[in-house]
């Protein structure tokens, strides 16, 4: 009688990257429903221009590479930069938009690299930073949440977004809450004064907070399903309440509450669906407590001073960079053997 | 106090000399192949910057200024440097052989680093005082240090990475190092003036 005797390891996880990333879809889906609930159809023409256009520049990047297209194109891992690239611009973005940070996102920032696996910075952030430098006029106008003049007319608002046409709604757009604060706490306004504003809504954003409470869900589904690992989000969390705890006790007037910098701007979906990306982020686990923790402060810097409304993207990229030296001095021992 | 801190952040993160103001670069491309010779680069920058800032701020001061020679800064300033590397290197065969060892050829190249040169430029241009000359020379090498070690480390694994064969070498690390320096877009507007 003869026993079938395979190599190690014994236990194979069913995992794919391809189910890896569509769980990560799934996860993203409610807090994508909320957005488009809020603010509109917008959030829905953001999701179908970037997948396109992030599709076509996946497979022309294959096709100049000579790399087969179904087995890239069928892990999905372009699709969600797609559509964190979608949920981070603002609704009804014109497609031109959408299609230099998805050229950036995939060809720079993903192909030029080698593709999946390789690429040292977050692709989805890096188009959405380029995008952001190069036009920020466009990228601070936000399409103004449902019960605050409310989105724009759907047909009209389709039309502009592929006419390319800076859309011009009146009183239709505002600034995002966290521009709010940082250019009115620059004005020398009491914060208590600033966040009865009717945009604020309960706690962290009229849209934004439910938006974030969902996209926070999705994270704890993501992490209760194991596809991504507790330390980079807790890290960033607890970084980003306790140093904005602190300046908020010393100064309640100048600076956000702690649970403000949590539910508002892109603090949650950051912490669990662009900071865990697992080819940027740092790989071993006191590395990822670092990196997250990382972000948190930068997030928190770039917010409070900085020239930017919200720091989650390029704190994000910044510790992109760092992640690799961030693994060479933070490897675990290895079994049998000496520190290092 | 404060103001010294501020030229430090300043330098180091808002106006990096390389991610930001784009000096520096031959090092920073040349010498990041691996992360312990950038270590040892950064290290040797560091000293030397700090002490060329200074001898170059006393020179002009003392030397320049006084005998309206101003027309002779730069000249001035390229010799300057080139004493300090020089008189570092010699003092560090002697007392360290140990040190000059490990930094090798990368003591007397930084001679030709243009982030030197041009920190003891800026320093005049901006009206820096003794010690801000000073803080000013260091907090650039420390901001040159560090990126030259998280260039050097992203580099590492760049080398085994799949790229596209026209993008190898140095073209992917320039591809590397404008991403960075996007990154380091983000700290613009942190500290005024």
């Amino acid at each position: 009688m003869r026993f079938k005797t395979a190599s190690t390891p014994h236990l194979s996880s069913p995992d794919t990257v391809s189910i890896l990333m569509r769980r990560v879809l799934w996860a993203l889906i409610p807090g994508t429903a909320v957005l488009t609930a809020f603010f509109g159809i917008g959030v829905l023409s953001n999701l179908v221009l970037a997948i396109t256009l992030c599709l076509t520049f996946e497979s022309a990047s294959l096709a100049l590479r000579h790399r087969p297209l179904r087995p890239f194109l069928s892990d999905y891992s372009v699709v969600v930069t797609a559509w964190l690239l979608a949920v981070a611009l603002p609704p009804l973005s014109p497609w031109w938009l959408i299609a230099v940070a998805a050229g950036f996102a995939v060809v720079v920032a993903k192909h030029l690299y080698g593709g999946l696996g390789y690429n040292p910075f977050n692709p989805a952030m890096v188009g959405y930073v380029v995008v952001l430098i190069a036009y920020p006029a466009e990228l601070t106008s936000w399409v103004a949440p449902l019960g605050l003049n409310g989105p724009p007319p759907t047909m009209e608002a389709l039309a502009s977004v592929l006419g390319g046409g800076a859309a011009e709604w009146d009183g239709a757009t505002a600034a995002t809450v966290l521009d709010l604060v940082r250019t009115e706490t620059g004005r020398g306004r009491m914060l208590s004064e600033i966040t009865m504003l009717p945009v604020f809504g309960w706690f962290g954003g009229r849209g934004w907070e439910w938006a974030n409470l969902a996209f926070l869900a999705g994270g704890l589904w993501l992490l209760q399903r194991g596809v991504i690992q507790w330390q980079i989000p807790a890290g960033m969390l607890a970084s980003l309440c306790l140093l904005s705890g602190v300046f908020w006790m010393v100064d309640p007037e100048g600076f956000a509450t702690p649970l403000f910098h949590v539910i508002g701007g892109a603090t949650l979906l950051g912490a669990f669906f662009i900071a865990t990306d697992p080819v940027s982020a740092a790989t071993t686990p006191r590395g990822r407590i670092l990196y997250g923790m990382g972000i948190g402060i930068l997030t928190y810097v770039i917010r409070a001073w900085g020239g930017y409304p919200d720091g989650v993207a390029f704190a994000v990229l910044l510790m992109n960079a760092v992640a690799p030296t961030l693994d060479y001095y933070t490897q675990p021992r290895v079994f049998g053997h000496g520190e290092r | 106090m404060k103001e010294y801190i501020l030229i430090l952040l300043s330098t180091i993160l808002v106006n990096n000399f390389v991610l930001v103001k784009f000096l520096g670069l031959c090092p920073f491309m040349g010498v990041s192949r691996k992360l312990e010779t950038a270590t040892g680069m950064g290290l040797a920058t560091t000293f030397v910057l700090t002490l060329s800032s200074v001898c170059s701020h006393l020179a002009n001061e003392y030397l320049l200024l006084p005998l309206g020679l101003e027309y002779l800064r730069t000249i001035t300033f390229i010799l300057v440097i080139a004493v300090v590397v020089q008189f570092t290197e010699m003092v560090v065969h002697k007392t360290s052989p140990l040190l000059y060892n490990v930094l090798g050829i990368f003591l007397p190249l930084i001679t030709t680093n243009c982030a030197v040169l041009g920190v003891a430029l800026l320093n005049t241009q901006e009206h820096h005082g003794f010690v801000q000359s000073a803080v000013y020379g260091f907090g650039a090498a420390i901001g040159f240090s560090v990126v030259l070690v998280l260039f050097a480390a992203i580099r590492e694994r760049v080398a085994v990475a799949d790229v596209p064969t026209p993008f190898r070498g140095p073209a992917i690390a320039l591809v590397t190092a404008g991403l960075m320096s996007l990154a380091f877009m983000g700290f613009s507007g942190l500290v005024r003036g």
